[in-house]
């Protein structure tokens, strides 16, 4: 899939994602020592995006499955098409077999397993689903293979690239660790931040850019519930260019920090250290 | 680097870190191992990324890991600094210092990293008897004060800029964490010098620091105490979460009669399938009770965030803070109140303090007295506190009824259980009334959370 981590710096900058060395390497090894991928850090880093610009970068076919409570087997992996099932016993003579491929409803992970075509698997959000599901994963994400009791196993036809990430609002199981190589993406620092600013926004002045990373580094470095994420930053870059501003000054700022900020003690915090106008 | 020193220095490396407290697996070593053959070994920063990769699989791990790989694959030195800038053996100090103050606001990582190493070269240096020197950070430090520079730099930077602005709290965020980079980037040289003179093992041994949610509350630092503040809300949500998974998931409640029978209905009256009725919220009252005397404030401190953070998990949260007389504290924790502020506040503001000695007795019967009404029999009641009373009446009968009042109390002691009963401490007379946890980190606190709620 890649070269070497330098190549993967090159190609995902070609989807206009900005990686550092870390993230380069992860995703190198990642595709190289064939293992799944755990992408974790805070909301708002760009983990998803991580997995989409891989997809792109490669040429690969995208397939998310996005966690929530309740996820089960039968929406994670297959699923048996009871209602066709049904008809056919009623058309036919009962000594049909009705567990055969036809009868199969594929679900994401059971797709990615039998896709031909080079595929990036997004697990998103691992941490919302129930521990069960991590149980469900393990087999396809050492194995690559999937056991239907009516089938048999399934194996990978062409191992799928996966990406898992996590919020961290649970601990993910140490089996589930062990089989993934670990990611912790951070936020960037200001001279990243501006670059991916510069790369989101393209029509925002440099110095502004700049500004607007190091602003946020300050929010960041004070104590506050929840930190600006850098969806928040770029959001605020877009927010200053629909209103015309060219600079970021106090009342700029004071203006427009609910877009970053979106707790009202954090708000109170920010105004009284950075000085601004209320 | 031939293959079979490569080798070794992977498996010490590996060793290093399992003793450092890593949950590292043999898989993963293998893992780390194989990723090895893929990489280009000389570029260092993908080295560092792919051992935390495959090994480092918690960000509470990776302060230890990043001091332990730079003891055991040092950098090299690239000469990066040396050629273009002012020679390090010769120059004035004033020099160095304007070398200092550009790099702070403008210096690369390497840079840095190069500065740092020949200013430890220079100033770090102590001879510790014949024969052998000694090297320390702090002599480095205080030769150069990268603090005093503040003034200036922000006079430079901000060119009649108007002061106390936006601005002004920009730079000096920016300078400030250069300065933090640079004592770093001391600190790991300095490591790296003790490890070429007596060795790595022994150096590993004393440097690393355990993870943040194993640390001490009593040996805590005060930046230690604001990384874990900083730590409240994502660890009070986390363990929300898993209440709530332990909530849903627990015992299930009564027999739901009308769902069954109506199920019932498809299996011609013969009840197959039984229905439950979801069980109840157990949420608990709480009242917390807490020494806030300086010997265990900061352990104080943190619990009371905690639970704070954890509002949505107890039905009403009522704290009291004494230290030798007791005052509610309940009013500086509002919803959305600023953390920061309300320590403060509380400090200040709340009347705990009489003559200013930890008194546990006199405590317990000002609050039987004046707030005994408070724990009822939905009532849980926690105590914080290390139990050293001064040698002051301890009270236990008044404690005694107020246990006896609540539906549960428990006792947090920050301190070891070794050391209960030591001095002045009368652990073991309340905890024959109100049972003694010992709770020295954010780990064991969790823990005792979850059993709780």
């Amino acid at each position: 899939m890649f070269d070497s981590p330098a190549d993967v710096t090159e190609r995902l900058a070609t989807v206009d994602y900005l990686s550092d060395d870390a993230i380069s390497t992860s995703v190198f090894l990642a595709a190289a020592l064939g293992k799944p991928l755990l992408v974790e850090g805070p909301a708002g880093v760009g983990k998803t995006q991580l997995a989409k610009a891989v997809a792109q970068a490669t040429g690969a076919q995208l397939i998310r499955l996005q966690c929530y409570e309740g996820l089960d087997e039968a929406r994670a992996l297959y699923e048996w098409n009871y209602k066709k099932q049904l008809l056919r016993i009623q058309a036919t003579s009962a000594d049909d077999d009705i567990f055969s491929e036809e009868f199969l409803l594929e679900r994401p992970l059971l797709k990615a397993i039998r896709a031909g075509v080079p595929t990036v698997l997004l697990i998103d959000e691992t941490d919302k689903a129930d521990v069960e599901v991590e149980g469900l994963l393990l087999e396809l994400l050492s194995d690559f293979q999937v056991t239907i009791p009516e089938l048999g196993t399934i194996s990978a036809v062409r191992k799928p690239y996966v990406v898992l990430t996590s919020n961290a609002t649970r601990e993910l199981s140490e089996a589930l660790k062990r089989r993934c190589l670990y990611l912790h993406i951070e936020y960037p620092t200001p001279e990243r931040e501006r670059d991916i600013v510069l790369s989101q926004v393209p029509t925002i002045r440099a110095d502004l850019a700049e500004q607007l990373a190091r602003t946020v580094a300050t929010l960041r470095a004070m104590e506050l519930k929840k930190a600006p994420s850098v969806a928040e930053t770029v959001d605020w870059a877009n927010t200053l260019l629909a209103l015309g501003r060219d600079e970021l000054d106090e009342p700029t700022v004071a203006g427009t920090l609910g877009v970053v900020l979106k707790h009202a003690s954090d708000h109170a915090r920010a105004v009284k250290e950075l000085g601004l106008p209320s | 680097m031939s293959d079979t020193s490569l080798v070794d220095r992977h498996v010490g490396f590996v060793h290093a870190l399992r003793e450092a407290g890593l949950p590292v697996s043999l898989a993963e070593g293998l893992d780390a191992a194989r990723a090895l053959r893929v990489i280009d070994l000389t570029e260092r920063e993908s080295l560092r990324a792919a051992y935390a990769a495959t090994l480092v699989k918690k960000p509470g791990y990776r302060p230890g890991f990043d001091m332990l790989f730079d003891l055991w694959f040092p950098s090299s030195t690239t000469g990066l600094y040396d050629e273009d800038a002012v020679k390090s053996d010769t120059a004035e100090l004033s020099e160095l210092r304007d070398q200092l103050a550009r790099l702070l606001t403008r210096g690369g990582e390497a840079e840095m990293r190069e500065f740092a190493r020949a200013m430890v070269g220079r100033f770090g240096r102590q001879p510790a008897g014949p024969g052998r020197q000694n090297w320390f950070s702090y002599s480095v430090l205080r030769a150069l004060s990268p603090e005093t520079l503040m003034a200036r730099i922000l006079q430079e930077v901000l060119a009649g800029q108007e002061r106390g602005g936006l601005a002004e709290k920009t730079a000096r965020q920016r300078v400030n964490s250069g300065i933090r980079r640079f004592e770093e980037a001391v600190a790991t040289d300095v490591r790296r010098r003790i490890a070429e003179d007596s060795g790595v093992e022994r150096i590993a041994r004393s440097a690393v620091r355990p993870p943040l949610d194993q640390l001490d509350f009593l040996r805590i630092t005060k930046a230690d105490l604001a990384r874990l503040r900083r730590e409240v809300y994502p660890l009070a949500r986390r363990l929300a979460a898993r209440l709530t998974i332990k909530h849903r998931k627990g015992r299930r409640g009564r027999l739901d009669f009308r769902r069954t029978m109506r199920a019932s209905l498809q299996s011609g009256g013969v009840p197959l399938t039984t229905h439950f009725k979801p069980p109840r919220p157990h949420k608990p009252e709480l009242v917390i009770l807490c020494d806030t005397s300086d010997s265990v404030s900061s352990f104080a401190h943190f619990t009371l965030l905690l639970t704070y953070a954890l509002r949505e998990q107890f039905t009403k949260v009522r704290a009291f803070g004494f230290v030798d007389t007791v005052d509610e504290i309940t009013r500086f924790f509002v919803p959305g109140a600023d953390v920061v502020e309300a320590m403060t506040r509380l400090a200040n503001e709340a009347d705990m303090v009489r003559f200013g000695r930890t008194n546990y007795g006199h405590s317990f019967e000002r609050f039987a007295e004046r707030y005994g009404d408070a724990i009822g029999p939905k009532t849980s009641l926690l105590i914080l506190g290390d139990a050293r009373s001064n040698y002051q009446p301890a009270a236990v009968d008044t404690l005694r009824a107020l246990a006896a009042k609540a539906r549960h109390a428990y006792w947090l002691n920050p301190e070891p259980r070794q050391q209960w009963d030591t001095g002045d401490s009368i652990a073991t007379d309340y905890d024959a009334v109100v049972p003694m946890y010992e709770c020295r980190n954010v780990a064991q606190l969790s823990a005792f959370i979850q059993d709780l709620a």
